[in-house]
């Protein structure tokens, strides 16, 4: 088993819970975020953690660092420079050829010995598919905690540790987790939960470069091919300015047709609630919330949605929120900015109808 | 090929209701089931096995009425289930948990060796995605996360060829046995208990480990002690300050209301108007 590579953590033994960090462990200084670099192009999740890691690194009063990871000649020093511009101050760079496309063991053996090597005292992956693995598999290498998905990151002063805040089960609670006495403190972040932090060309980065022990034979696992999703419809829920969405409360699947009504006057992507998802009402791509896509869009409509946590961690980056739902109790009523009490079946087509009206008339205008 | 499949049972999160005053979850009554991303685990080792030969150990740990959800898995066709149960797995992180299993994999692989270890892409109760990569290192298993099928399998040879779910397409892998798979969702359908099934099921014998029993050396590496992360505290989210501004509709006619609502998002939003207008005319 390759656990006898790893180094040997503390234990939580009977003092384990203590606010006194572990001698060993107080080395471990700076907040590190790393960056994902795939065929060539940044996930911009790593620029929003860049943008989130700054505050906490503010706080604790320590560097930001960015992990680039990537083959040479590819676009590590490039990649590098951006990262300043988002707030990091160094960055930690491995170019190698094993490491040109995403693999679990090249990545975990790089970011594992840039950690053992530089001991940061958090880092921060985006929770994509490649951040997800990846952490996974670091977390246990390294022996130390991961909290997934995390929703909202801050610093408890007291024991310097970060708290991570998550949906918890049920539907309307969340949870914040610390790992106290293991360094680093490891969460991932799912794309476009932090705000995009707006770039400063300005800034510089200083670049700390290192060498990863590893050959192409060294590596069991081979990628033979990459082929790309044709539907490049599945992203844009993420990044649309407007967007309509159902829940349970339209009763049925005929009337989601409402909404894609809606949706298609006003030039915006439709989504629904997870149980649409899991009763075949609308595909997993256009499931909004903590387990679907996060949305940040300036107009968010939603009918007969009621709000649990999952679904709200989802949406409260909207600049509006429209809820319209029967319930004058439903929780989605507490983080909407405008609530509409009534029949979705009934409102939704007027809706339609009114805008078609006033945009028409707005085009009409435009056009003289 | 000798197959392990991880599952968990979890609470049927479609009949979890929330106490209305105390605002926590109210779990007396809630049915439990098979975490249903790990069917789809469960339903590719059974295909591969039917295809194969050889034989799905189905493992689970938790408490003692887990044993159901080990029981509805030999319906669906595996051959051989375990539990893991003991009390000092209470409270088992992420970190815990894949130590617990894993040790528990290598134990059996000492039996039969493993040539396979599938895991679901996440469960809905913990939501992490982690337990199935944390396996994978600590037995050293070359790790296919996200896989959507299973293109090749060449059991004399060891060789795997596998279609990975990655950010904007599909990553081609290839690797040897033996392996962890993590499957998605939506990949396969599991198939219904055969009548056979069901009677072997109801009257199997389940094995039962403890921490002895599942090779777990080091007790101060599972349950609460060894798991790095504390939950510090569960609380509902705050409400936000200002309270949504209602929109008129009692005695309003669905047009009156929709008028309205169509002023205050454009008097908030001003914008949002030529936008609107512009992508329906670009559209
Ligand atoms: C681990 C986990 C992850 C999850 N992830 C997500 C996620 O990513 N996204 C997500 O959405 N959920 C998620 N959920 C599920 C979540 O907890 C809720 O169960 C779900 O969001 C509820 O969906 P809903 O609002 O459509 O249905 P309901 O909760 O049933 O609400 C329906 C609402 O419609 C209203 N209504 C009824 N009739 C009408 C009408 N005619 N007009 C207007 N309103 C009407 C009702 O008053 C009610 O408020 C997750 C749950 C778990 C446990
Ligand atoms: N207690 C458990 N017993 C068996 N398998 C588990 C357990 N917890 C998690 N798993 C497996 O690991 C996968 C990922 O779980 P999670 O990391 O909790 O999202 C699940 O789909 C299961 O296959």
């Amino acid at each position: 088993m390759p656990d006898a590579k790893r180094p040997t953590p503390a234990r939580p033994g009977a003092a384990g819970r203590s606010k006194e960090l572990p001698e060993h462990l107080k080395a471990y200084k700076g907040v590190w975020v790393f960056v994902e670099l795939e065929r060539g192009q940044v996930h911009p999740v790593s620029w929003e953690l860049i943008g989130e890691g700054r505050k906490l690194a503010d706080t604790l009063g320590v560097e930001v660092g960015a992990v680039v990871l990537g083959p040479p000649a590819g676009r590590v020093g490039a990649v590098a420079a951006e990262a300043a511009h988002y707030g990091a101050d160094v960055a930690y760079v491995i170019e190698s050829p094993v490491l040109a496309d995403y693999r679990t063991v090249p990545f975990t053996e790089a970011l594992t010995d840039l950690v053992n090597t530089f001991k940061p005292e958090i880092l921060l992956l985006g929770a994509t598919t490649l951040g997800r693995d990846l952490a996974g598999s670091v977390a246990t290498t390294l022996a130390t905690g991961l909290t997934a998905d995390c929703t909202a990151l801050a610093i408890d002063l007291e024991t310097r540790s970060m708290a991570s805040t998550r949906p918890t089960f049920g539907g309307s609670l969340l949870c914040t987790i610390h790992t106290l006495n293991f360094r680093p403190q490891m969460a991932t972040v799912r794309p476009r939960v932090m705000e995009m932090p707006a770039p400063d060309p300005a800034r510089q980065i200083r670049v700390v470069a290192h060498h990863l022990d590893m050959a192409e034979d060294d590596i069991v696992t081979k990628v033979l091919d990459f082929i790309p999703d044709s539907d490049q419809d599945k992203a844009r829920l993420a990044f649309a300015d407007v967007v309509v969405a159902g829940g349970l409360g339209l009763g049925g699947p005929e009337n989601f047709a409402l909404v894609k009504d809606l949706a298609s006057v006003l030039g915006a992507e439709y989504g629904g609630s997870r149980p649409l998802v899991q009763k075949g009402w609308i595909t997993a791509d256009r499931q909004i919330g903590q387990t679907g896509k996060t949305i940040r869009p300036k107009l968010y409509i939603a009918a007969g949605i009621s709000g649990a946590v999952q679904h709200r961690v989802g949406t409260e980056g909207a600049d509006v929120i429209v809820a319209i739902n029967t319930d004058a109790k439903a929780p989605i009523f507490e983080f909407a900015t405008y609530a509409i009490v009534g029949d979705a079946l009934t409102i939704l087509p007027a809706l339609t109808e009114a805008f078609a009206r006033r945009l028409g008339a707005q085009r009409a205008v435009a056009a003289e | 090929m000798h197959i392990v499949v991880c599952i968990k049972q979890v609470p049927d999160s479609a009949q979890i209701r929330i106490h209305p005053v105390t605002n926590t979850i109210m779990r007396q009554g809630v049915p439990t089931i098979i975490n249903p991303f790990d069917l789809f685990a469960l339903e590719e080792a059974l295909a591969l096995r039917d295809r194969f030969g050889g034989t799905v150990t189905v493992i689970t740990m938790g408490p003692p009425m887990a044993d159901a959800a080990l029981r509805k898995a030999l319906s669906f066709g595996a051959d051989r289930a375990i539990l893991l149960t003991d009390r000092l797995f209470a409270g088992s992180d992420t970190l815990a948990t894949s130590y617990v299993l894993s040790s528990a994999i290598a134990r059996i692989g000492q039996e039969t060796p493993v040539d396979m270890v599938f895991t679901g892409k996440q469960t809905i109760d913990g939501d992490t995605a982690q337990v199935g990569p944390g396996i994978a290192v600590r037995l050293g298993l070359n790790q296919l996360t996200y896989v959507e099928r299973i293109v090749e399998l060449d059991p004399s040879l060891r060789r795997i060829v596998v279609h990975r779910r990655a950010e904007g397409g599909v990553q081609v892998l290839e690797t040897r046995l033996p392996c962890l798979i993590t499957m998605l969702e939506g990949t396969n359908h599991i198939r219904f208990a055969g009548m056979d099934d069901m009677f072997r099921a109801a009257r199997a014998e389940i094995a039962t480990w403890g921490a002895a029993e599942a090779g777990v050396d080091e007790p101060g590496r599972c349950g609460l002690r060894g798991s790095p992360t504390v939950v510090k505290k569960v609380f509902a989210p705050t409400p936000r300050t200002e309270k949504a501004t209602p929109i008129e509709t009692s005695g309003k006619s669905p047009q009156e209301i929709a008028d309205a609502a169509i002023d205050v998002i454009f008097a908030a939003k001003p914008s949002l108007r030529s936008e609107m207008a512009g992508r329906r005319q670009a559209g």
